[in-house]
Order: structure tokens, then sequence, then C-alpha cells
């Protein structure tokens, strides 16, 4: 076995995966975050189409995501082998034990909050990513005025796959900017249009703030992180911002889709 | 006397490592409160060999918190319910009278049972052989002072070497991992200038006589640090991340 593959398939390199993977997947929280604000436009969905279509044929973006894909694989394979591991050191269990004595729930399971946000995430990406890429979606066309682009006209254009195109132009005989593009706004509000829809989102992104209360701070300390200068920025932030703005606003979007309509 | 106490005692019996093994309730009757658990057990144990009964098997030594002997998970806890103390300093008004006391040896596969509550620790010496020491060439004895290090170094130092291999870190941990231990002999040598020489060779070789033994990973619970008896913090298991990453992806020695 090479030196690296060595290093990594130790007990401290998996971790370290665990940790740069986890990392990651925080930070693109945080843009996934940005982006999907542009739901709380009343614009019809046309900041949150063109957004969509910047993201998915964006280069540098389209790079970044698959590294995304890539990291959410190893996250969970990892965990397993982790786990496996860890039960292998333990095979005869304590009659009593008493864990809240010494740690948070949260801490000791991870790998729960992480099986629910996985299977959240199987749900998310059919529904909207795997929609997005290969579903029938409808388009839709906005048309502003050049002289008041703040009057935006909406028509729904049926799906017809052979014919219509992601498309930004000026009309100039009709003094017009017009946006086509695909209605993935629609399947979002169609989707929390119900009730246990927004409920499971909610429910998730609970145990995506209580996976990140231990997770941000777990990560920076299995890198090696951890200095009296900056454990408690690094406190501070994974209990504020990862674990409990991230997934309020992220959960407010369902939310507000429901009452919106 | 009064004030004694009656108590009930739930205690894991195996004979041996190959045997299954069971819980056994036994009375423990008119207790002193003064009592430490250790003498609790050994009053328990002299009725029972009284009764011509195999008495309970438990390590202990030194009996005053500083050689790491006791173990025992008592009621879900390593060491009972008291922080920064072994079993022998844990005193029997840390009970009340009429409670049931669940007695377990500490569990992992790196440290199998040996009889009933006493388990076989080795994996803890053979890390230690791997790497966590320091090679000194014998001549004239050294002046006391002749290498200065400072005061925040040298009492950190001292922190980690507070290690009594006792094992409650492996016992306390869901995943069995021996980090906290591990991490602590890494850090008593790496944090000084005599531990240098040999500090990546010393981090690589622990490490993976420590994956050998089969513990389990560290997932920073910190369950660890809450129940060392010496309070050894989480620290040192970053420590010992930094001097593994660096030796594997930074430096040239290589070992493994």
């Amino acid at each position: 076995m090479g030196s690296l593959s060595k290093a990594f398939s130790s007990t401290l390199g998996r971790k370290l995966i665990m940790g740069l993977t986890g990392l990651f997947l925080s930070l693109f929280l945080v843009i996934h975050l940005v982006g999907n604000l542009q739901l709380f436009k009343d614009d019809g969905g046309k900041a949150f189409n063109e957004y969509s279509y910047f993201m998915t044929h964006f280069l540098p973006i389209k790079i970044v995501s698959y590294v995304l894909y890539i990291s959410i694989i190893l996250h969970a394979v990892y965990a397993l082998i982790i786990t496996a591991r860890n039960k292998k050191a333990r095979t005869v269990q304590y009659a009593q034990y008493n864990g809240a004595a010494n740690s948070s729930w949260n801490s000791r399971n991870m790998g729960i909050l992480g099986t629910i946000i996985l299977l959240f995430l199987v749900i998310h990406m059919k529904s909207f990513w795997a929609e997005y890429h290969w579903g029938g979606l409808p388009y839709v066309q906005y048309e502003m005025k050049l002289d008041n682009p703040n009057v935006v006209k909406i028509t729904q254009l049926p799906f017809n796959g052979k014919e219509l195109v992601h498309a930004e132009y000026v009309d100039v005989q009709n003094q017009t900017e017009v946006v086509v593009a695909k209605d993935l706004y629609l399947i979002v509000k169609d989707s929390f249009s119900e009730a246990w829809y927004v409920i499971l989102y909610v429910l998730s992104m609970i145990a995506l703030g209580f996976h990140l209360y231990h997770g941000f701070q777990s990560g920076f300390q299995t890198l090696g992180f951890d200095h009296v200068k900056y454990k408690p920025i690094i406190d501070f932030v994974g209990l504020w911002v990862f674990s409990i703005i991230i997934p309020a606003v992220f959960a407010a979007m369902p939310i507000y889709m429901y009452f919106a309509q | 006397m009064s004030g004694n106490m009656n108590l009930t005692l739930k205690v894991w019996r195996q004979k041996n490592a190959a045997d299954k093994g069971q819980f056994v309730t036994y009375k423990a009757a008119d207790i002193s409160p003064e009592m430490s658990f250790l003498e609790m057990l050994d009053v328990v144990n002299e009725r029972l060999v009284k009764g011509t009964q195999d008495p309970i098997h438990f390590d202990h030594d030194c009996r005053e918190g500083i050689c790491g002997a006791c173990s025992l998970y008592i009621n879900g806890r390593p060491h009972g319910p008291k922080q920064a103390i072994t079993t022998c300093q844990l005193h029997m008004r840390s009970f009340h009278d009429g409670e049931i006391i669940t007695i377990e040896p500490w569990r992992a596969t790196a440290f199998p049972v040996i009889k009933d509550l006493a388990v076989d620790r080795s994996a803890f010496e053979r890390i230690q052989q791997a790497g966590g020491f320091i090679s000194v060439n014998t001549g004239g004895v050294p002046d006391a002072n002749e290498i200065p290090i400072s005061k925040v170094i040298s009492d950190e130092a001292f922190n980690s070497a507070t290690c009594i291999s006792c094992g409650a870190c492996v016992a306390a941990c869901k995943n069995a991992s021996a980090s906290l231990f591990v991490s602590a002999k890494i850090s008593q040598l790496a944090l000084l200038p005599q531990g240098q020489p040999e500090r990546y060779r010393r981090a690589q070789a622990m490490v993976a006589q420590m994956d050998k033994e089969g513990f389990g990973n560290c997932t920073n619970t910190g369950a660890c640090e809450i129940e060392c008896p010496k309070e050894i913090s989480l620290t040192n298991i970053n420590r010992m991340r930094r001097d593994f990453y660096n030796a594997k992806f930074f430096k040239e020695e290589e070992i493994n």
C-alpha cells in the first residue's frame, strides 16, 4: 500500500476525510442558502429561475458541484467505515450506560442525524435537482418593458422539450427584455403547497442543526485546529451560524412558500 | 452501626476470557458511608470467602488515586458518579441507602476480560513500547537546568504526564477510542525539547499500534475528558492529530 493511502486508512486519516468533507459541505450550505434567498423575492420566480440556470451552466460552479457530490458520498461512506470499526471496538455493550453524564446527545448520535440528512438529501435532490436536469419541466417567459423593468408579464409555456431553450434577449420592436427559463420555481411552489412536505423539510433542518452543532467544531478539531485564541470563535460560529441561523432560514423557505399561496 | 447502608450490587461475573459472563446480584449489608468503594467490595468479598464462594475479582493497587490500577464501570460511568477521581477515591457516601449499584468491567475489544471486573490493559503497554519513550545516551550526568523550558510548556507537558493509564477514557468513549491516552503519552514528550528527535516517528508508531490494538475512532464527544480521573484535556488529542498529520504529510521520517 502506498504511504498516502496508508495515512488515510489510519483512524486519524479516516477522520481527516470526514472533517474535510464535512467542513466543505458546511461551506456549501452558506452558498446554497444565499442563492435560495431568491425564493423570497416576489417576482414570479424570475430571479430564482435565472439563478438556477446560472448554477447549472456556469463551468466553475459545475466543477465545484462534482466535488460536492463526491464529498457527500465520501462523508457517508467514511461514516459507515468509521462506525463499523467503532462497533467492533466494543462488541459487548454496557448494561447500564450514562452517556448524558459526559457528552451531548447529538455528539453521540451523529450517525442517526446524518442518516436523516442523507435521506432528506435523496428526496430533496429527486424533487428538484433530478427534475431540473432530466424532468420534463415547463418553461416560463418573463417580459419586462425596457423603460419600466418593474412591470413583469409572466407567460407559462407548456412543456415542449424540442422547441424551448433557455433564452435572454431584448426585443427591440416591442421595447421589452425577454427571459425564457425552465420554471423550477413552479416545481418548488407546487412541492411546498403540501403540508407534509413542509413538515419533512422543517424536521430535516432541525436534524441538520443538531448535526452541525457538533459537526462544525468537531471538524475543526479533527483537522487539528484547537487553540484558546480561536476555539471560542469556532464554537460561536458553529452554534449561531451553522446550527441555528442557516437551518432556520432554510426551514423558513418551505414555510414561507406554503403560506404565500 | 447507625447510619450504615444496605446496598444491592449487580456485579458482572465472568470466569475467564472465553466465558460468556453474567450479572450476579449481591446484598452488601451494613456498609459504612466512610468506606471507599474498594473497601466496600473487600467487605463483600470477605463474606463471600467465608461462605466459601469465589470472591469478586477486581484490579487495585495503591488505593490513593495515583497508580491507575482500579477500574470499574459503576452505574453507567467509569470510576462511578464523581469527577476527577479513581474508584479507590470514591466513597460510599456518594451512594444512598438501598441503592442498586451496577458494576461492570471496562468494555472494549482491546481490553479483554481476564476475570469478573479485571480486564487486560496490556494494549496500553504495547502502545507505549511502540514509541512512548525517548532515547538517551549514557555518559556524564547533564546539568539539571541546562535546557531552558518555558513555564507554560512545562506545565502543559506535566498535565499530559499525569495520565495514569487507567483506561477510563476508553471505557467512557462510545467508540472505545484510546485517543486521550495515546495523545497524552505523545504530548508529554512532544512538548519538551528532549522529545523532539523522535517526535514524528513517535506519533506515527503510537497511532499505528493504537489502530492495531483495535481501538475505535475519536469522534470528539468529549466523554473521555469528563471522565478522566486526572482531567487530561481534549487538547491533547488535537495535538496528537497535528503531530500525526505533520509526520505523514510534511516530514521525511516515515514508518510502517
